[in-house]
C-alpha cells in the first residue's frame, strides 16, 4: 500500500481533515491568548511586543508556514470532499431526512468551513498583509525597540466601522459551529471510540468551540464600544 | 390498541429501470387495518392496481421479521419509516392516522441504483463483503467451547457489530451516501474477535478500497446513520474502524 493510497482513501482524507483541523485548533489557542495582550489596557503595549516577538523570532516564523501548509491542506481536501460528498446521491429526496439523528452544523461543515475562508481572506487583508507587506505605522516601545503599531491598527479597524466588527462576530459564529462539530470529529476520525474519552473529547470540544470563539468575538466588540484603552 | 381502518394517500416512486426517469404516482388506499405491517398495505395496493391492469409496484421484501434486510423503503423522509430500531416490514399502519399521506422512495444513492421502482441494487455491499468480510479457517472438528477465551465486553460488542443486517439505511440516511456504519460494524465484528486476528490489517484495508470503488461518500460523522439504524448499531464502531485503518495503513508494506 503507497502513501497516496492511504491518504487519497476515504478515511485517509477524513484523516488529512482531523489531523489538520487539530493542527489549527492549536493555532487558534495561540492567537487567542496572543491576541489577549489587548486586555492588558496599557495603550497596546505589550500587545504589540507580543505581535513583534512572533514576528520577528525564527520559531513562530516556521511554525507559521506549517500554520498556511495546514490551512490550504484544510481548505483544498475540504472543499474537494464537500463536493465529492454530495455528488453521492443522484437522484434527491423528495422528503429531506433532516434533524434526525444529527445536528444541523454537522451537515453543514462545508457552508461553515466556506463563510470562515471568507472571513479570513477578509481578516488577512486587514491585518496581515499591511503586517508582512504593505507596512504599518511604527512605534517604540518602552524599552527603545521600534515595532509595529498593529494595536493602533486595530483600534482602527474595529472603532470606524460597525460593519467590520459585525463581519468579525459572523466569523466568529461560524467558527464556534465550525468547531463544535469539528473537534470532537477529529478525534472520532483518530479512532478513539473508548466511551469514557469520547465523552471527555465532547465536553472539551463544546467549551473549547464557546470560549474561544466567544474570546476572538470580543475583541473588535470590546475595541468599538471602547472598552480597550 | 384500539382497533381502527384508515384510508390513506400514497405518493409512490415509480421507475421502470435504472436507465429510465422515474416520478412519483399517488395512489389512494382505503380500509387499511391499523393490525397490518406496511408492506401488507402494500400488498392491498397491489392488489388493487393488479385488477386495475396496472403494474405493481415492486419492493424488496423477504422475511418480513425484521431480520434479513431485505426491505429498504424511504417512508415521509426516513429509511423504514417513522418508528426507531425498526424495519419496514415490521412497521405497522397503527404508526400512522386516517387520511394522511404517506411518501415512500427507494434508498437514493449512486452506488444503489434503482431497479424498478422501490428496488434498487444493493450487489455493492456484497461486494464489499467479498473483499474482507469473513475469517478463513480450516474445515474440521468443531472446536470445544471455551478453547478459545474471548473477554465478555469484546464479545458483547462483537456481536452487536454483527447484528447488522445489511439493508443500506445507513446509506440512504447519510446525507454523503457513506456506507461506513455498515462497513464499521463488518470490520468491528471481526475485528473485536481472536478468529478476525490473522485477517485483522488486509480486511479493513481491503474493505476500504472496495467501499470507496463502489462509489459511497465519505463519513462525516453526522450521526444520520446510528439515528435510522433498524439494528441499533452504534456510531462508535466507525471510530473502531478509523483506528484499525490507520494502524493497518501504517505497518502495511
Amino acid at each position: 500500500m503507497t502513501w497516496k493510497q492511504v491518504f487519497t482513501s476515504s478515511v485517509g482524507q477524513k484523516l488529512t481533515m482531523g489531523l489538520s483541523g487539530i493542527f489549527l485548533i492549536l493555532f487558534l489557542i495561540v492567537h487567542a491568548g496572543l491576541n489577549a495582550c489587548i486586555w492588558a489596557m496599557d495603550g497596546g503595549v505589550m500587545f504589540n511586543r507580543a505581535a513583534h516577538f512572533m514576528g520577528d523570532n525564527v520559531v513562530p516564523r516556521v511554525l507559521e508556514i506549517g500554520l498556511f501548509v495546514f490551512i490550504l491542506l484544510h481548505i483544498i481536501q475540504g472543499l474537494m470532499l464537500e463536493a465529492s460528498n454530495r455528488s453521492k446521491r443522484g437522484t434527491p429526496y423528495a422528503v429531506s431526512y433532516g434533524n434526525r439523528g444529527s445536528k444541523w452544523y454537522s451537515r453543514s461543515m462545508g457552508l461553515l468551513g466556506t463563510i470562515i475562508l471568507l472571513f479570513l481572506v477578509v481578516h488577512m487583508v486587514h491585518f496581515w498583509i499591511p503586517s508582512r507587506f504593505t507596512g504599518v505605522a511604527e512605534t517604540t516601545l518602552p524599552n527603545g525597540v521600534e515595532v509595529h503599531d498593529l494595536f493602533s491598527l486595530m483600534m482602527a479597524t474595529f472603532q470606524e466601522n460597525i460593519g467590520v466588527v459585525i463581519l468579525y462576530v459572523i466569523g466568529c459564529i461560524s467558527l464556534a459551529y465550525h468547531l463544535a462539530h469539528g473537534f470532537q470529529s477529529a478525534f472520532r476520525t483518530m479512532g478513539v471510540h473508548n466511551k469514557r474519552y469520547v465523552a471527555m473529547l465532547k465536553a472539551i470540544g463544546y467549551g473549547f468551540s464557546v470560549i474561544v470563539p466567544l474570546a476572538f468575538a470580543m475583541m473588535p466588540i470590546s475595541m468599538y464600544f471602547g472598552w480597550v484603552k | 390498541m384500539e382497533h381502527y381502518n384508515m384510508n390513506l394517500t400514497l405518493k409512490v416512486w415509480r421507475q421502470e429501470n435504472s436507465d429510465k426517469k422515474g416520478k412519483f404516482e399517488t395512489y389512494k388506499v382505503n380500509g387499511i387495518s391499523s393490525e397490518m405491517s406496511f408492506l401488507e398495505m402494500f400488498d392491498v395496493l397491489n392488489e388493487q392496481l393488479i385488477h386495475e391492469g396496472k403494474d405493481a409496484i415492486a419492493f424488496d421484501h423477504d422475511c418480513r421479521e425484521g431480520i434479513c434486510g431485505a426491505c429498504s423503503m424511504y417512508i415521509n423522509g426516513k429509511p423504514h419509516g417513522p418508528w426507531e430500531l425498526n424495519t419496514t416490514c415490521q412497521l405497522h399502519m397503527r404508526a400512522f392516522k386516517d387520511g394522511d399521506t404517506i411518501v415512500v422512495e427507494p434508498w437514493r444513492a449512486k452506488a444503489f441504483p434503482v431497479i424498478k421502482d422501490l428496488v434498487t441494487d444493493r450487489s455493492s455491499f456484497d461486494r464489499i463483503i467479498q473483499s474482507g468480510g469473513y475469517i478463513s479457517v480450516n474445515t474440521g472438528n468443531a472446536v470445544d467451547a471455551n478453547s478459545l477465551p474471548i473477554k465478555k465486553d469484546h464479545a458483547d460488542a462483537a456481536f452487536a457489530a454483527a447484528a447488522c443486517i445489511g439493508c443500506g439505511a445507513c446509506v440512504a440516511a447519510c446525507k454523503n451516501s457513506s456506507a461506513m456504519l455498515f462497513v464499521s460494524a463488518k470490520v468491528s465484528h471481526l475485528a473485536l474477535l481472536p478468529q478476525g486476528e490473522p485477517e485483522k490489517e488486509s480486511r479493513v484495508l481491503n474493505m476500504i478500497a472496495q467501499m470507496d470503488k463502489e462509489g459511497f461518500g465519505g463519513c462525516t460523522n453526522t450521526g444520520a446513520c446510528e439515528a435510522t439504524c433498524p439494528k441499533g448499531i452504534s456510531l462508535s464502531n466507525i471510530a473502531r474502524l478509523n483506528k484499525e485503518y490507520t494502524l493497518a495503513s501504517l505497518i502495511s508494506e
